[in-house]
């Protein structure tokens, strides 16, 4: 007879264990820790595989920097590593490019987007909301083994002839369309294609779960206006996947029959490429980038809103008071999702798209400003009057308050086409979108990593390593990527393999320098992480069910949450900000704290 | 004790952010400045240097003060801000945001972006057809007449006729033909029409606040005022390519009798 718990993953609905029932997954290793339907399991999977990815991403920067920072220097060891990719001890152009889109294409979708979208998102909502599991937990697994395939695509492209694909993440056609435009045009871009079709069939999936999920498992007594800001951010952020990938899909299959099938969705007529005539007729290269940007602007939101949901859902923890305006900050979530779908031409206004477009995308991007000022003010003024704690996460959503900040105010440049047409293209937007949806999502994810650490593996990482991780974090990054807004404003286009062929770039060569050394602090300074993280789980001091004191509904479990969470349904009695009164545990209420043992403040 | 010293030591460590970066960003970054609607895009960018500048400096020592005074508190202070408080906080920044970002694109911006788009080629203006491709900057004047010869992507041929010129076209007679290097006269407005034989390239000219994609099957026009004499650079600003990073050209502003002479040269 199928226990109440297989009940739940074949059908996907609600059940609950009755007392007396096992609360740990009875099946065997494969199913259990392989092909996993348990939502926690498939949550740390993601992560797990996003934080492999991201050890590529970063040796990846690591090569550029050190191109830039050193562009007369020769590398023989590098010669003997990557033979293809140096020669002589001198990295190829192609091999640059190469190196920079895969840098961008790994960190956006299968570092930021595993760890803290799928991962967290798939950790999180099913115990926040008080459900045993994901709505559809096959669907779910499917998603991941999807992801995974999509990854091993992706790293797999760097060994086929041309290498992997060199057209920036963006990949615009031609460039991108034609094999001999540059190398990694060849075998390389197209698996570069099918990997992000996989990409976007599996992420597809994970938003539909955590949709459903949020509007239809929630404990009683879960209203919408009692969840905490994490699942509203990736409720949010799911919508917005949902609306905005799909086009992408269909781009990349339409760039896949451009290239092997004879179509010219996106190719004119009259190319000349190596001295040949392209027969490609009518096609236009600004459809592709209006489809991308139609994905790749509300992307940038469904990668930053959950890094601002888990910032406003640590903070409490740490200032023990309620987080400043909850309501205000879910409209904010909700307009910023709306108005993300409109404002994809700020990144096309010297793309030979009609001025007009131009003028109306400034005055919508400048909109959206507004609601994102009142979000980050909200998470600044949540620190008023607060008795703080400065743990490790605490110190991490600081530094999401910092960069969200900085990298906001360097938006309002870029946002506005006037000022955009000088820095279009320059290292200003390299400098801007590393610090918002690099920076703020990275130490997003690092403040939730060792935030829920402990509910997670039920063990404590290491807190002075986490500590000193920050301080060899923060400093560098910023440094880095504020340099970088600086290089722009004097003219520094992206995606240079050098800098040296231009008089008015020669005063840069000390600045790069100064930035690949801070990067190489950086890089090397994750180590202190990935120790911590490894040694913690193997050694790390045995957690509490609650450590950080916080309200929210997986801190009623035991750390590690049993397989099927929480069994019985919990009753929900209060929102997610129980802080800062008087109760018998202290000075804190769970959700599931009654309301006549403490009173319901919101 | 440990508790205050760290929080003091982050506190710094934004506040330190703060000052360090102003006093970075104060410095005078922007290349020379050799155009008209330029100075507008100056001070677009001057504006909100200044404004972001003042906004960054303030939201850091906020939060550094935050933090300072936080990790020296026994007790939380009051746990809910009032109604209006919140209210007046959110509508208060969401409207401050608004005016410095909306009001300086409007009352800046707007201004400068129509007179760049909507800049009409002034009777005298030197027309300018620049064709890219990977990796160079193939220059042409109509020449005497004024008028393009035809052109026909089939007839290209990379080293002998690179823009694939007719020549039964009369008009294409006397058109001058060079490579990377663009040259104009002092005193009139330049007429750039791009187009672009392969992929995207972008046209940018960093001292006169131009930048323009070169998109194949188009032809995007610049119409630009320069306001000094010189040498300048011409950087492709678009990803082309393995050798996108020296796809380099020089642009040139002489005074008219030097541009006469030049042209004559050409022949």
């Amino acid at each position: 007879m199928a226990t109440p718990a297989e009940v739940v993953q074949a059908n996907g609905v609600q059940t609950f264990r009755p007392a007396g029932v096992p609360t740990h997954d009875t099946r065997g290793f494969v199913r259990r820790f392989v092909f996993s339907t348990d939502h926690k399991v498939i949550g740390i999977q993601y992560i797990v595989t996003g934080l492999l990815m991201a050890i590529v991403g970063a040796a990846l920067a690591s090569l550029i920097r050190l191109q830039l920072g050193f562009p007369d220097q020769q590398w023989p060891l590098l010669s003997k590593l990557l033979p293809a990719g140096y020669q002589g001890g001198v990295m190829l152009p192609e091999f640059y490019l190469a190196v920079v889109t895969m840098h961008g294409t790994i960190m956006v979708f299968f570092f930021i987007s595993y760890v803290l979208v799928s991962g967290f998102g798939n950790y999180l909502v099913p115990l926040q909301v008080g459900a045993n599991d994901m709505a559809f937990p096959f669907l779910n697994m499917l998603s991941y083994w999807i992801a995974f395939l999509s990854a091993a695509v992706l790293i797999f492209s760097f060994f086929v002839t041309g290498g992997a694909a060199a057209a920036g993440w963006t990949a615009y056609p031609p460039l991108s369309a034609l094999a001999a435009a540059v190398p990694g045009s060849q075998m390389g871009q197209t698996l570069w294609l099918l990997s992000m079709a996989l990409f976007i069939a599996s992420f597809t999936m994970s938003g539909l779960n955590i949709v459903a999920t949020v509007l239809s498992v929630r404990a009683p007594g879960l209203s919408m206006m009692r969840l905490p800001l994490t699942v509203w951010s990736y409720f949010v952020s799911s919508i917005l996947g949902l609306l905005a990938f799909p086009p992408l899909t269909a781009a990349a299959v339409m760039l896949l029959l451009d290239r092997h099938f004879g179509t010219s969705f996106f190719l004119p007529s009259g190319l000349i490429v190596g001295n040949k005539l392209v027969p490609s007729t009518g096609g236009s290269p600004l459809l592709w980038q209006h489809l991308f940007w139609f994905l790749g602007h509300p992307e940038v939101y469904v990668l930053q809103l959950p890094a601002l949901g888990i910032a406003c859902d640590i903070l409490p923890a740490f200032t023990r008071k309620p987080v400043f305006g909850y309501r205000t900050s879910v409209y904010c979530l909700m307009a910023v999702g709306c108005l993300s779908m409109i404002v994809w031409g700020h990144h096309m206004f010297v793309s030979g798209m009609s001025p007009f477009s131009g003028e109306y995308f400034s005055l919508a991007t400048m909109t959206i400003t507004v609601p994102m000022t009142i979000f980050g003010v909200n998470m600044l003024a949540s620190l008023w009057g607060a008795k703080l704690d400065l743990k490790a996460p605490m110190l991490f959503v600081c530094g999401v308050i910092a960069l969200f900040g900085s990298g906001g105010l360097g938006g309002l440049f870029l946002g506005n086409a006037t000022a955009d047409m000088q820095l279009h293209d320059t290292y200003f937007v390299v400098g801007h979108f590393h610090m918002m949806i690099g920076g703020v999502t990275l130490l997003a994810t690092f403040a939730a990593i060792y935030f829920w650490f402990p509910k997670m593996f039920g063990r404590t990482m290491n807190e002075t390593l986490a500590k000193a991780h920050f301080w060899l974090t923060f400093g560098p990054f910023f440094t880095i990527f504020f340099m970088q807004h600086f290089l722009g404003l004097q003219g520094a286009p992206r995606r240079y393999y050098a800098f040296t062929a231009y008089d008015y770039l020669r005063n840069t060569r000390g600045q790069n320098l100064v930035i690949s050394l801070c990067a190489f602090v950086l890089v090397s300074s994750q180590f202190l992480f990935l120790i911590n993280f490894v040694w913690s789980l193997v050694q790390g001091r045995s957690a509490a069910s609650n450590p950080w004191r916080a309200t929210t509904l997986e801190w009623t479990l035991p750390s590690p949450p049993p397989h099927d969470n929480f069994g019985e349904a919990p009753i929900v009695a209060r929102w997610a900000y129980e802080y800062g009164v008087p109760t018998p545990e202290g000075d804190f209420a769970t959700q599931t704290v009654p309301a006549a043992s403490v009173p319901v403040t919101a | 004790m440990q508790k205050k010293v760290e929080g003091s030591l982050v506190a710094l460590l934004f506040a330190g952010t703060a000052f360090i970066g102003a006093w970075w960003g104060a410095h005078a970054w922007l290349p020379s400045l050799a155009s008209r609607h330029g100075a507008g895009i100056d001070a677009m960018l001057r504006y909100l240097l200044l404004t972001t500048g003042a906004l960054f400096v303030t939201g850091y020592v906020v939060l550094a003060y935050f933090i300072w005074k936080g990790s020296r508190r026994d007790a939380i202070g009051k746990r809910f801000a009032s109604r209006r408080t919140e209210r007046l906080l959110s509508a208060g920044l969401g409207l401050t945001m608004a005016a410095v970002a909306e009001g300086g694109v409007l009352a800046i911006g707007m201004p400068v972006w129509s007179e760049y788009f909507d800049a009409a080629p002034t009777g005298d203006a030197i027309e300018i057809e620049v064709t890219a491709q990977q990796f160079m900057w193939n220059v042409r004047y109509p020449g005497q007449d004024g008028v393009f010869g035809r052109t026909d992507p089939a007839l290209v041929d990379d080293t002998t006729n690179p823009l694939g010129l007719d020549r039964n076209d009369p008009h294409g007679k006397d058109d001058v033909i060079g490579l990377n290097d663009i040259t104009v006269p002092f005193g009139r407005a330049v007429h750039v029409r791009l187009h672009s034989k392969d992929v995207i390239h972008s046209f940018f000219l960093p001292n006169f606040r131009v930048k323009q994609d070169a998109v194949p099957g188009m032809t995007p026009e610049v119409i630009f005022f320069p306001t000094q004499t010189g040498h300048f650079e011409l950087a492709c600003a678009e990803l082309c390519g393995l050798a996108h990073y020296r796809m380099r050209g020089t642009f040139n502003v002489v005074s008219q009798k030097e541009f006469e002479e030049w042209l004559r040269q050409q022949k």
